[in-house]
């Protein structure tokens, strides 16, 4: 892998985490809890593909499993809060 | 210059990432509503996570970890939007968007 391939892949990384604190605001200030829940969500998948850079960018595969974990537990999270704000109850 | 081809597709993949990622939090912290937040936010979500997913597959070439990329990005397409539907129905539920809203 070329130097500049290498670093193409880390720009782009420390751009989505630079992005992901820009969207953090709205999970501070959001006036409703569905931006809340919206911001967390677009955080997560931020988060997913900085994983999946890491692990082309430092060259071991089983990061990207933890991406794959990491993407569901961030839908399980989003659907069990929607869940809660349309019915009151989690059961 | 295949080489040099395939390195200039990343290059435009990731900048075009880069861009839609931009776009969608810009939206998410400048519209006025939860529901137009996340109108901007699903469009950055899946556009921005396949084209930079379509990049480093491009990058890798045909192996399993692009057979991985490519579950991961199925399952993102499947999830992200299912997820902005169900908060949306719960959020419709209680705030109207034609009322009238007090701004923070």
């Amino acid at each position: 892998m070329s130097l500049m391939i290498e670093q193409l892949i880390t720009f782009l990384a420390i751009f989505l985490g630079i992005l992901s604190f820009v969207s953090l605001y709205r999970a501070y200030a959001g006036p409703l809890a569905a931006d809340r829940v919206v911001a967390i969500n677009v955080i997560s998948t931020k988060i997913t593909i900085i994983i999946t850079l890491i692990a082309i960018l430092t060259d071991q595969e089983f990061f990207i499993d933890v991406a794959v974990v990491y993407a569901m537990m961030g839908f399980i999270a989003t659907i069990s809060v929607a869940k809660y704000l349309e019915k009151g109850k989690l059961d | 210059m295949i080489e040099l081809l395939r390195i200039g597709l990343v290059i435009f993949l990731f900048a075009a990432s880069a861009f839609f990622f931009l776009v969608g939090t810009l939206g998410l912290i400048r519209l006025p509503d939860a529901f137009s937040r996340m109108h901007a936010t699903t469009k950055c979500d899946t556009l921005g996570t396949a084209l930079a997913l379509f990049g480093l597959i491009v990058l890798r070439g045909f192996s399993l970890v692009s057979l991985k990329f490519l579950i991961i990005l199925a399952f993102l397409w499947l999830t992200n939007p299912t997820a902005a539907h169900i908060i949306a129905k719960a959020t419709y539920k209680k705030h109207r968007p034609e009322e009238p809203r007090e701004e923070k």
